[in-house]
């Protein structure tokens, strides 16, 4: 599912809005919770989750092309934590469906 | 102080001129969607930001960190979010502007239930 399916459907929901009325809407939240991550906010959405920033440290890597070691500069990385409500739901989906894909923790599925 | 439901809806009603309501309905259907989207499609691509995708994990080995007993940790499936390049590359730069200042933010590092 890409964005656009993300609009036409909530547009769908809120029909005394255009469907450009939504996107302009939707690129608007999207762009605010960049904005905040990228000063260094964290978001935090119950039921959805908690985005924030993780501290990487520098570490030795090495040029792909080259071979040639380098230290990489330390820098931040954004991370998303799942809500309960939709770690639930994720997980609830799973169990819906006839097998699971790894035959989940059963041992057998006779 | 984090970002939250209410600070995205006054900044609708701000921008675009939403009522209260109206501003909290666009929020809330927003991330429903998004709940609903990866949960029926397993994926869920957001432009600009970023992919969520779900993943099935296999039961595995594990131990209660607080007592070290080991207990098994059932199967499950998980959400993954990928931050997109953009969001990636304007994020790093925060890096820069914290060194810069020589003080450790543990906001980053403090993990809350």
């Amino acid at each position: 599912m890409i964005k656009s399916d993300l609009i036409a459907i909530m547009a769908g929901k809120l029909t005394h809005l255009s469907e450009k009325d939504v996107a302009l809407s939707v690129n608007e939240m999207t762009e605010y919770m960049s904005d905040a991550l990228s000063s260094g906010e964290r978001i935090e959405i119950r039921g959805f989750g908690s985005f924030s920033l993780h501290h990487r440290l520098p570490r030795k890597a090495h040029n792909p092309k080259t071979g040639e070691p380098v230290m990489t500069e330390e820098k931040y990385s954004p991370h998303f934590k799942p809500g309960k409500e939709l770690r639930e739901f994720v997980d609830a989906s799973r169990l819906k469906e006839s097998g699971s894909p790894f035959g989940g923790d059963d041992s057998s599925s006779f | 102080m984090a970002l939250t439901k209410a600070d995205i809806a006054e900044r609708l009603s701000n921008k675009f001129g939403f009522n209260k309501r109206e501003a909290k309905e666009m929020v809330d259907l927003f991330f429903e969607e998004i709940i609903t989207g990866i949960v029926k499609y397993g994926k869920l691509k957001l432009s600009g930001f970023g992919n969520f995708l779900t993943r099935d994990k296999r039961s595995r080995p594990g131990r209660n960190p607080k007592t070290g007993e080991e207990v098994e940790i059932s199967a499950r499936r998980v959400v993954i979010f990928h931050a997109g390049q953009k969001l990636k590359s304007r994020v790093e730069q925060y890096a820069g502007r914290n060194s810069s200042q020589g003080q450790q933010d543990d906001q980053f590092t403090s993990y809350t239930e």
